[in-house]
């Protein structure tokens, strides 16, 4: 449990690492609890210009990422929902064009808690039969869309304790193939969807004229890779869309600049700051497999340190997911994913009758 | 700040300080008590084409440094594991071919140097001074102006966000926003959360460059270092100051993703330096500790490790435990 109150002071203080931790308590379960106890009156929304027509909107909980033109705004990621009018208000600050997407690349409480407040804000075109059928419903509120599995784990069942998020909330389109595409502002946007990574439910947004990808927290610049394996989350998913980013992602000749990417929490990046994630990820996942290979048990791969080189950049020895954890989970993972083998059996005597051994 | 630390920064300033007072002097009015200048604002104008001279750590800068040698590298436990886990054959990986040296380190390896001012054309004032490294075709603004260095959530770069101030005739640079490089080619890391100030003193076509970086993830307490260059009297050839980078695919085996590292503690080549210059383990692994004079005694009483044996024909350089990193 996070002292609540050190939070909020950090909160005030625009911490990204606090900022990260409240938005994982949401995202782990105990959301409603944790929201109620957050302070978000200190937080200001900091609008960073990314290109000419997007910016990542830095707040608490995952950053927002911005896109707008004469076709309307689209929002992808809506932090927590207390943030909901001064996320609106930078919006609105930037562009008066009216909502027409949310795009949620994940289904944690610090990427989707302005859903309602901001598809609300915004309308979505439609005619003929649709408005025919709906009426006013059809155009009152922007469309948000994510993944099928982020609308599967949004309206399960909660667990014991836990508030479900409301319904107004959930995605209202939701894709099941590997990608969802459309022009947008002129633009070709494509959402990726990453599979098994840090939830099932992962999507990257690709904005293509722009040149810049959204990338939720398949990447941050602020902590170790979160593996969120109740919610379907794997290492090696994990990894496979961090390649899969950097296949998107072209940098200049001196590997700087290029393709920019919005992590889900930390600074803007680009190419070179996901291989540098990517080269973590892989060889702390690598040196564990390698350990499990040789029969090491959780404890003796501790001791062998696999993440000492990350620690003072990454680690951490409190909060919601520690360093202690991410190793915790690549070791239970690695070994699923290759149990050891089986004891050899005994030798058995040939049991044909005069048969030799 | 530890004593040690104290006066070992103290020698440092005054290395800096030196010749700036020296030229501080130069410039005293002929009663000698009113500093002025014959032209425009206080310092020296950098303004020309630079080339470096390698007589300071000659070895470790232009062939490269070894293998496992963080000698004289105040670094921590992590930046040595990170060290001793890189595998040279990273910088095969097409996203990392053309990675450049960061700007605390890009001043200390071959590279041609030209630095010109960026001035306000209605009042003259100085905005910035420009770097241009012929290394990777880096260009570095450092803002004069007075502008305020970018938030937390602005990108990072290799140049990083730089301002400057004179001191005097001695200009001061500040600079944040570094991506993560180098400390040292052959592993040891710098990390993204870097700050660096430098001095630059000019006596007249020699320029002392000093480094004091700053590493809260690898560092436990500032590197510094030094460089000289000295003034070119005429322009480079035009290629001279190209550098071309197209990463190309070099290990056509390499299965898609694989990030080249060995094991920790497991390093092939881990005592090929230490054997081949008969130098302590403890004094190649780098530390605070060992960056000051009292580590003379703690060396003189550590073994020397065997030295390696001769090369045999058709022979790998070494045998020994190091595996490659599972793919």
């Amino acid at each position: 449990m996070v002292n609540t109150q050190t939070t909020s002071r950090r909160l005030g203080s625009l911490s990204v690492a606090a900022a990260v931790a409240a938005g994982a308590l949401l995202a782990i379960g105990s959301g409603a609890v944790a929201q109620q106890n957050q302070n978000f009156d200190a937080v200001q929304i900091d609008a960073l210009r990314v290109r000419d027509n997007i910016y990542m909107l830095v707040g608490a909980g995952g950053n927002t990422t911005l896109h707008f033109g004469s076709d309307g705004v689209m929002v992808v990621d809506t932090q927590f929902a207390p943030l909901s009018t001064k996320i609106i208000n930078a919006i609105r600050a930037i562009t008066t064009a009216p909502i027409r997407y949310v795009v949620n690349t994940h289904m944690h409480g610090d990427h989707i808690g302005g859903n309602e407040a901001l598809s609300k804000a915004g309308r979505f075109r439609a005619g003929g039969n649709v408005v025919g059928d709906l009426g006013a419903a059809a155009t009152a509120t922007a469309v948000v869309i994510a993944h099928e599995n982020v609308l599967k784990r949004l309206s399960a069942e909660p667990a014991a304790g836990q508030t479900q998020v409301p319904f107004a909330a959930w995605p209202t389109e939701t894709f099941i193939t590997s990608k969802r595409e459309f022009l947008f502002n002129g633009e070709a946007v494509q959402i990726i969807h990453e599979p098994n990574a840090h939830t099932d439910g992962d999507s990257v947004v690709f904005f293509r004229k722009s040149d810049v990808v959204s990338a939720g927290d398949l990447f941050t610049t602020v902590m170790y890779p979160y593996i969120d394996a109740a919610n379907g989350g794997t290492i090696d998913g994990y990894v496979k869309a961090l390649n899969a980013i950097t296949d998107i992602t072209v940098a200049s000749n001196v590997n700087e600049g290029g393709t920019l990417v919005i992590p889900g929490h930390g600074r803007l990046s680009d190419e070179q700051d996901v291989v540098e994630y990517r080269n973590m990820a892989t060889i702390v996942r690598d040196r564990i497999k390698e350990y499990v290979k040789r029969g090491m048990t959780l404890d003796q791969v501790k001791a062998a340190k696999p993440t000492l080189d990350f620690d003072p950049r990454y680690g951490a020895d409190t909060g919601f997911w520690t360093t202690a954890m991410f190793i915790e989970t690549i070791y239970k993972q690695m070994v699923e994913a290759n149990p050891p083998a089986a004891k050899p059996a005994a030798p058995t005597r040939n049991r044909r009758r005069g048969g030799a051994e | 700040m530890s004593k040690r630390l104290s006066v070992y920064l103290l020698a440092v300033g005054a290395l800096v300080v030196a010749p700036s007072v020296a030229s501080a002097q130069a410039q005293l009015s002929p009663g000698g008590d009113v500093p002025y200048r014959l032209v425009g604002p206080p310092g020296a104008d950098f303004s020309g084409v630079w080339q470096p001279r390698y007589h300071e750590d000659q070895p470790d800068r232009i062939p490269g440094p070894e293998l496992t040698d963080y000698t004289g590298l105040p670094i921590n436990e992590s930046a040595r594991q990170y060290a001793n886990s890189w595998d040279p054959s990273r910088i095969t990986l097409p996203e990392e071919q053309c990675r450049v040296h960061v700007s605390p380190y890009i001043y200390r390896g071959p590279t041609n140097l030209r630095v010109w001012e960026e001035k306000d054309p209605k009042t003259q004032d100085l905005i910035a001074i420009k770097h241009y490294h012929s290394t990777y075709e880096q260009t570095r603004t450092i803002y004069m102006d007075g502008r305020p260095h970018p938030g937390p959530n602005a990108a990072h770069t290799w140049m990083g966000f730089s301002t400057g101030r004179y001191d005097g005739d001695m200009l001061v640079v500040e600079t944040t926003h570094l991506k993560k490089g180098w400390v040292r080619r052959n592993g040891v890391p710098m990390s993204d959360r870097a700050t660096m100030t430098e001095y630059y003193v000019r006596n007249g076509d020699v320029m002392t460059h000093i480094v004091v970086l700053i590493d809260p993830v690898y560092l436990t307490e500032p590197l510094v270092k030094s460089q000289e260059f000295v003034r070119s009297q005429r322009e480079l050839p035009a290629g001279t100051w190209l550098w071309v980078c197209d990463p190309v695919l070099e290990i056509a085996t390499r299965e898609p993703g694989e990030v080249p590292a060995y094991l920790p503690g497991e390093h092939p080549f881990r005592d090929e330096f230490a054997r081949r210059h008969a130098i302590p383990e403890i004094a190649i692994r780098g530390g605070a500790e060992t960056m000051y004079p009292e580590f003379q005694e703690v060396v003189k009483k550590a073994p020397i490790p065997a030295p390696l044996p001769p090369p045999q024909r058709g022979a790998s350089r070494v045998g020994g435990p190091g595996q490659q990193q599972g793919r």
